[in-house]
This record gives C-alpha cells, sequence and structure tokens, in this order.
C-alpha cells in the first residue's frame, strides 16, 4: 500500500513538472498565437497587435502565465482556444471519438493481419514463402504513407470510383437513416484504416514471427513434439500462447498513441481528429490548446506507466516489497 | 431580309432560353466548396483568416462594398455624403433590411459594431482604420454621421466591415463564440450547421434585401490537402477549388475535366516582391537595388514559377487598379547595365573569385522567405542564379513564419526577404512606406524615407476623388519604382475551376465570386435537391 502512495505522490509531481516543461517550450518558441492576425496584413496595426497579446494575458511573466494555468487546470478548466474562442476540452472531445475509432480499427486490422502473417512466417522459416513475404512486408513499411494514400485514393476514388477519396462522411450525411450512416461511416473508413495499418503490419507480424521462432527451439517444445503430439498442438497449445505474451507489453506501450492521431493521414483523408488538431494548434501558438493536448498525453503517459508498474508489481513480488529484502 | 431577321429571333430564342428561365425555376441546388483552413469565427470583425473571411462575406454586410469593376458602392448604405471636405461622411441606409431573426437593421446596429470595433476588450485585429473616427452620430434610424479627425478617404472602405446586429450582442462576451458559431446576419446566406473539422453549410435567405439568391445551399467542405481538394473535384464531389499553376496547365486537360469544369484565370490581389533593408549599407545606395532588380529575369521566373500564369509587378498597386499608372512597366532585365551600375558603385571584382567586393568585403547576402512557400522558394533559386552571373552571392533560408516575423523582420535583423503582400482594392501604401511606420512590428520594416513620398501619401488620404486621388498616386508609383525599396516580381493569377453546371458566372476585374447570388443551375442539370 505504502508503495502505491509513493508512486502517486510521485506521479503527481511528475506531471506538474512535465506541464512546467511543456509550458515553457511551447511559450519559448518564437512567434506568438496574435502573429496569425498580424499575418503581413496591412490593416492589422501594430497596436492591435499588442491590444490583443494584453487581452491574452501573453504580455505578463511566463511564470505568472503558468501559475494562473496550473490554478485553472487544478479545477478542470483548461480554458478556451485563442483561434475560435471554444471551449479547449470541448475541442478535444470532439476530436478524440474519430482518432479513437481510427486507431482502435487499424490496430485490429494490424493483430487480426499481423498475427497470422507472423505465424505463418515462423512456421515456413527460411524458405522461399517467408522471403516473399519478408520483402512484401518490408516494401509496405518502407513506403511513404502519404504517397501510398494518394496513390490509393487517385485509383480506388477517381479512377474506379469505388471508395470515397475523403472525409468521414457523405456530403448530406444528417438526412440518412441510422443503417445508412453506419454503412457511410464504415465506407469512408476503408482506405485511411487500411492505409495507415499497413505500416504497423510489417512490425507486428515480424515481431510475432521471432517470438514464436525463439519459442520453437525451446525445450519444452522438443518435449512436447517428443511426446507425440500433433504439429498443430504443439504451434496453438503450446507455442503460441508463449509467444504472444511479450506482444501484450508492446500493446500496452501503444494505448497512449491511439489518441494521438495522425498529422498526415488526418490531413490527407480530411479527417478532423487528433492529430490535425494538435498540429494546427501548434502553428497558430494557440496555447491553451497546445497545453491541453500536451496534458492529456502526459495523464495516459504516466497512467500506462502506472498500470505497467502495477502490472510487474502484482507479478513479481520482489518489486512490491522492495527494500524488505 | 425578312427571313434571315426571323431566323436571327429563331436563334435568339433557342439559345437565350436559359436566360429566360423564371426565377422559380433557377431556384434550387447546392454549391459544394473546399477551404483549405477551418474558419476561426465567423464575427466579421473577428475574422482575420481568408476561410472565415470568405464564409462571413455570404452572411453579413457593410455598408459599402466593391462591385464587379472594383469601384465603391453601396451595401446596406444605399448612397453617401461627403461633408465639411471632407471631415464627415453621412451613410444613408437602406430601408427595410433585416436581420435573418426578422428584426429589422437599423443605424443602431451600425454604432453598436462600431463600438464593439474600438472596444478594449475586443479581440479584433481590424481596429486600427477606426481609431481617427471622433464620433459617430445617428440622427435618425437610417441615417449615420461618421466624424474624423482629419479628412481620411482610406477610412470610406473600411465600412466594408460586417455590421453585427445589437441586439444579440449587446450582452456578449468577446469574443462571443455563442455568437459566432450562430450567426445572424443580413446577408444573402445563412448558416445552419458546422461541423468542426468538417463542413460549413449555408442555406440561402429568401428574405435577402436584394433578392433571395438562386443556389439553395452552400457546402464549405474542409480539405486542408490541395492534393485531396483536386482528387474531390476529379470525382466532382466538390464544384470548385482554387487550382495549382502545374494543375491548371498540365492535369486538367482530360476530356471529363474538360466536359464538365470550366477554368477561369484573373490577376489576384496580391505581388510577391524582394524588400531591402535600408538600414543595411549593402542596400543604402539606391544603384546597389536597382542593379538587383535589372539583373533578375522576371518572366523567366513567372515561366518557369508560375507556369506564365502571372504578371510582372511594377509597383505596389492592384495591376489594373486606377491607382497603378498605366506608363511605368517593370524594371527590365539588363545584366550588362546591372553590372555597370555595381561599378558605379564601388564593387568590383578585385579578388577574381567571381565574387564583386568593395574595401575588402565580398557581395553576399542572405535573402529570407517564409517555409512551405516553394513558390517562393522557387524564385529565390532562379534569382540565385541571375545574381550569380553579375557577381553577387546570395544564400537563401527559409524560416517559420512566426519565426521569421517576430525574430528577423520585427527586429529588422535581415538584409533582404522575398515576400509578397495581399492587397485590397482601396490603394492607400502609407502602412508600407510612410516613413513614420518603421517602428517595431510595423509595415515599412525594410524602413523606406522618401520625403515627396510622405508628403504624396498624406496627400492622396486627404482627397476623395477617385481620379484626383490616382494623379497621386501614379507620382507615389513613378518614385517607387525609382528609389526602388523593394524589386517588384510578379503578380500571381487566381486559378479557379468551376463545374459547368453553374449559369449566370460573368469574370471581371473582381474576380467571378462577385455575382455569386446570380448564379444559378438548370433544372435537368441538377445534382443536389
Amino acid at each position: 500500500m505504502n508503495y502505491f502512495l509513493k508512486r502517486s505522490g510521485g506521479l503527481v509531481v511528475l506531471f506538474f513538472g512535465i506541464t512546467l516543461i511543456s509550458f515553457a517550450v511551447i511559450h519559448l518558441a518564437p512567434g506568438g498565437p496574435t502573429d496569425i492576425y498580424s499575418q503581413m496584413n496591412p490593416k492589422v496595426s501594430a497596436e492591435a497587435a499588442e491590444k490583443m497579446q494584453k487581452l491574452y494575458g501573453l504580455d505578463r511573466p511566463l511564470l505568472e502565465q503558468y501559475g494562473s494555468w496550473a490554478k485553472r487546470v487544478f479545477f478542470f478548466d483548461f480554458g478556451r482556444s485563442f483561434r475560435d474562442g471554444r471551449p479547449v476540452t470541448k475541442k478535444i472531445a470532439a476530436a478524440i471519438p474519430v482518432t479513437l475509432l481510427m486507431s482502435v480499427l487499424s490496430l485490429l486490422f494490424i493483430l487480426a493481419a499481423g498475427i497470422p502473417l507472423g505465424i505463418y512466417g515462423a512456421v515456413h522459416e527460411g524458405t522461399r514463402r517467408d522471403g516473399v513475404l519478408s520483402a512484401v512486408l518490408l516494401a509496405g513499411f518502407s513506403l511513404p504513407v502519404f504517397w501510398a494514400a494518394l496513390l490509393a485514393m487517385s485509383y480506388f476514388g477517381v479512377g474506379l470510383r469505388v471508395l470515397p477519396v475523403a472525409g468521414i462522411h457523405s456530403l448530406f450525411f444528417d438526412e440518412m437513416t441510422f443503417f445508412e450512416k453506419i454503412r457511410d461511416v464504415a465506407w469512408h473508413l476503408i482506405l485511411p484504416v487500411s492505409l495507415s495499418a499497413l505500416a504497423g503490419l510489417a512490425g507486428i507480424s515480424r515481431f510475432m514471427r521471432a517470438n514464436l521462432i525463439q519459442v520453437l527451439k525451446e525445450n519444452y517444445i522438443r518435449t512436447a513434439r517428443a511426446k507425440g503430439l500433433s504439429e498443430r498442438k504443439v504451434l496453438y497449445g503450446h507455442a503460441l500462447p508463449n509467444a504472444i505474451l511479450p506482444l501484450l507489453t508492446l500493446l500496452g506501450l501503444s494505448v497512449p498513441g491511439l489518441l494521438g492521431g495522425s498529422v498526415i493521414f488526418e490531413s490527407i483523408f480530411s479527417i478532423p481528429g487528433m492529430g490535425r488538431l494538435f498540429f494546427d494548434s501548434v502553428f497558430a501558438r494557440d496555447y491553451p490548446v497546445i497545453m491541453g493536448v500536451l496534458v492529456l498525453g502526459a495523464i495516459l503517459t504516466l497512467l500506462g506507466n502506472f498500470l505497467a508498474d502495477w502490472a510487474y508489481a502484482a507479478c513479481d513480488p520482489r518489486i512490491r516489497l522492495g527494500e524488505k529484502f | 431580309m425578312r427571313v434571315r431577321n426571323r431566323a436571327f429571333f429563331l436563334f435568339l430564342f433557342l439559345f437565350s432560353a436559359p436566360v429566360f428561365a423564371s426565377a422559380d425555376e433557377r431556384r434550387g441546388d447546392a454549391f459544394v466548396t473546399s477551404s483549405i483552413a477551418e474558419p476561426s469565427n465567423l464575427i466579421p470583425f473577428l475574422a482575420s483568416d481568408s476561410a472565415s473571411a470568405e464564409v462571413s462575406r455570404l452572411l453579413f454586410n457593410g455598408l459599402v462594398k466593391y462591385d464587379k469593376n472594383l469601384k465603391l458602392t453601396g451595401d446596406l448604405a444605399s448612397d453617401w455624403d461627403i461633408e465639411e471636405g471632407g471631415l464627415v461622411i453621412v451613410f444613408h441606409l437602406r430601408k427595410n433590411v433585416r436581420w435573418q431573426d426578422g428584426e429589422p437593421f437599423t443605424a443602431r446596429d451600425v454604432a453598436f459594431t462600431f463600438r464593439a470595433l474600438t472596444n478594449p476588450s475586443v479581440p479584433t485585429p481590424y481596429g486600427g482604420d477606426f481609431e481617427k473616427v471622433v464620433s459617430l452620430e445617428t440622427p435618425d434610424p437610417h441615417t449615420v454621421r461618421v466624424r474624423y479627425k482629419e479628412p481620411f478617404s482610406p477610412g470610406l472602405a473600411s465600412w466594408s466591415v460586417g455590421i453585427v446586429p445589437e441586439h444579440l450582442l449587446k450582452d456578449a462576451d468577446w469574443p462571443a463564440t455563442g455568437f459566432s458559431r450562430n450567426p445572424v446576419g443580413t446577408g444573402p446566406y445563412k448558416l445552419v450547421q458546422w461541423t468542426s473539422g468538417e463542413k460549413l453549410v449555408l442555406r440561402a435567405n429568401p428574405d435577402y434585401f436584394e433578392g433571395a439568391p438562386f443556389i439553395a445551399r452552400v457546402v464549405y467542405r474542409i480539405l486542408p490537402e490541395p492534393t485531396t481538394a483536386f482528387l474531390e473535384l476529379e470525382t466532382e464531389n466538390i464544384d470548385s477549388a482554387a487550382l495549382s499553376p502545374l494543375q491548371f496547365k498540365r492535369q486538367t486537360g482530360t476530356p471529363f475535366f474538360k466536359t464538365h469544369y470550366a477554368k477561369y484565370a484573373f490577376p489576384s490581389f496580391s505581388y510577391t516582391y524582394i524588400g531591402y533593408n535600408l538600414r543595411n549599407p549593402l542596400f543604402a545606395d539606391k544603384k546597389v537595388r536597382k542593379a538587383i532588380g535589372l539583373a533578375i529575369h522576371k518572366q523567366e521566373i513567372i515561366d518557369t514559377v508560375l507556369l506564365g500564369y502571372g504578371r510582372a509587378a511594377t509597383g505596389p498597386f492592384l495591376a489594373d487598379g486606377w491607382a497603378a499608372d498605366p506608363a511605368i512597366g517593370p524594371s527590365g532585365f539588363d545584366p550588362s547595365r546591372a553590372k555597370a551600375l555595381l561599378a558605379e558603385a564601388g564593387w568590383r571584382d578585385t579578388s577574381g573569385d567571381g565574387i564583386l567586393d568593395r574595401g575588402g568585403r565580398r557581395f553576399s547576402f542572405t535573402i529570407l522567405t517564409n517555409w512551405g512557400n516553394t513558390d517562393r522558394k522557387m524564385a529565390c533559386e532562379i534569382i540565385q542564379k541571375r545574381l550569380r552571373d553579375v557577381g553577387i552571392e546570395m544564400n537563401i533560408q527559409t524560416l517559420e513564419w512566426s519565426v521569421l516575423l517576430r525574430e528577423f523582420i520585427g527586429k529588422k535583423r535581415f538584409e533582404a526577404v522575398l515576400l509578397g503582400w495581399q492587397l485590397s482594392p482601396e490603394p492607400d501604401p502609407y502602412d508600407i512606406f510612410h516613413s513614420s511606420k518603421t517602428g517595431p512590428g510595423q509595415f515599412n520594416f525594410v524602413s523606406y524615407k522618401n520625403e515627396e513620398a510622405d508628403r504624396l501619401m498624406e496627400e492622396a488620404r486627404r482627397i476623395f476623388p477617385e481620379a484626383e486621388r490616382a494623379k497621386i498616386y501614379h507620382r507615389l508609383h513613378g518614385i517607387l519604382s525609382e528609389d526602388e525599396p523593394y524589386t517588384f516580381l510578379y503578380v500571381p493569377e487566381s486559378l479557379v475551376a468551376l463545374h459547368r453546371r453553374f449559369k449566370g458566372v460573368e469574370p471581371a476585374p473582381a474576380g467571378i465570386g462577385h455575382n455569386f447570388i446570380e448564379w444559378y443551375v438548370l433544372k435537368n442539370e441538377r445534382k443536389y435537391r
């Protein structure tokens, strides 16, 4: 119990440390939110730009700005976007579902295709087929995604006209029935999800293959084979469960990434997700939104670490009991 | 003769049938277009980005507007008088204009908009134009008297700012997000839906004071990637998009594209230039600036970077506008004259390395431009080669916009920049070239100072009649061309594709959007309900 209290106390300190550093870094980056107004527009006078600096409180010392920000965050008030005046929490909440839907679907897709491919590669290790498969996966991994995405959009969307080019909804989505809506979203997600899975596929399947090859060389596999079990049972009953375990750790680490989104994909496919929100905010120096997204990221990462620690502690008494030994 | 006449009438009847289609028959369909960014705020005087301005233009009206020939004309004001030698502008407002919620539009709304524009807690970037206003009176609901500190003719155009309703905003907590996402204007369209990051849907205002627009719905789809927008154009999912020169010239020649889209090209309201830091000893000498101007082959840049869709810029005014002196041409391309000028200024290649030098200093400088603008970077590279030919070494550095503005231009830590200015039909270049505007954050960052130019710019601000102002600006145009604080490079063309089903499109100096409310689609060609 003592261990958890200490850990959580440390987390709070760590959290504010992270926010202080992020706050300092983005404010010290040259430029400011009022630049987008005065973007070389002769109608915007220097006085007006100064007035806006004052309104946003940007003329005060950095530490004071951080203090008032931290105070508000303590009461879960992330402020309003400089760019459009909407509450930061609202903007983030609007972007999360799309990003989450896309990344979860693409992760499922990666697992559904990557694990079997990895097994296939491990079983046929060193054969010609394994070589071809490796080469294809490597090619998929190395393709610049934006280029592949544009080719796919051009081929399936413009050439064949079987899939929509961009967006996640049809134009007059609101006039559709419930089932039409589901079909419409699914239709729009095919290209972005399969393309974003393309790059991840190579990693997971290679990882799976390497693990399985390792496990297949273990003594207990030899024992299983020696006692006359079918190759099928050996593979799926004994080898696979052991080979999949490390994969779970890898998945646990990818949880914060699920909400990160991808700027490239979201821009090319015109999907209003987290990646684009963050990217646009950075370029507009929209500090409240940037900080909101960073805080979310910090919480997820810390939570992920905490859960990992907890899981290790649950499994390994040496960590839990610490100095008593 | 008679027979021919009859044939003529038959001809007239057949081919002008669409023109005679009744108003009700024209009404319908939707215009779907793309926007590269999401509008930030639809309140006209808070809308500083082009995406917001474009949408808010259809929702709100100003007191005045520019017509298709870029002349100021009445909008919410039917006309105006200039009184007391230009100190007072009296606007006569249209009667029977109603806000989209049914309330009548009156002078009170104008007064309210003015108070908001000058209110210190309203984050508007456009307050500057109204600082010279001493008072604004509304003697009756349809008259607005604006009194200026001194006669200020550019002030008239500043009243094209969209007027907002007092009854909905008087208790607003700025930046008034509730209203900015559900705006109520006087304009031809009203906003019915805004899905963040995805699209905005506008519906025709049936009670619009100039008559309801024919196109029933306008949809702005937010497509941040221009390539995606082009693919959407190729599948007819959007009806109009801005094209790059490459797309315009090489990728839109397919039979499909030709039958479905019409392409338009017209000079944009902007120019690209090289600005020299005149406080830098390198560029203090006019001969050096002129030599650089002569060493650059402008048509070459236009042909390479813009694939020919542009023209050489001659000065800081709209290319075909009334303020520009048509007699002034661009500075020519003459490398030998450039070399001679540099020699006159004392620059010679004594070290024999191909680069000129004077008093031990090599003629080498760095030009800055903003990151992400490939056209500008390409122009820099072409210029680099041409300057090398006359013995000048030019390095190129691209910087992120904010950094360039704050750290280099704002602090005057640059030698030369390659940038562009957006222009409006109001030509006043005071902020850019007047010697009083060289302070930090102000726009005469090249520190140009010429007493005659200063005087001309001050004088032009005091005069209202266009013909008289034009004479002054023509003279100013000559001085700037002679002094060359900027080397004016080119005016790019705006390139647009528009679906052919839209009829009534009328290209004019103002572009094609000026009569949007008169565009229509024939019944059998409609695509959307």
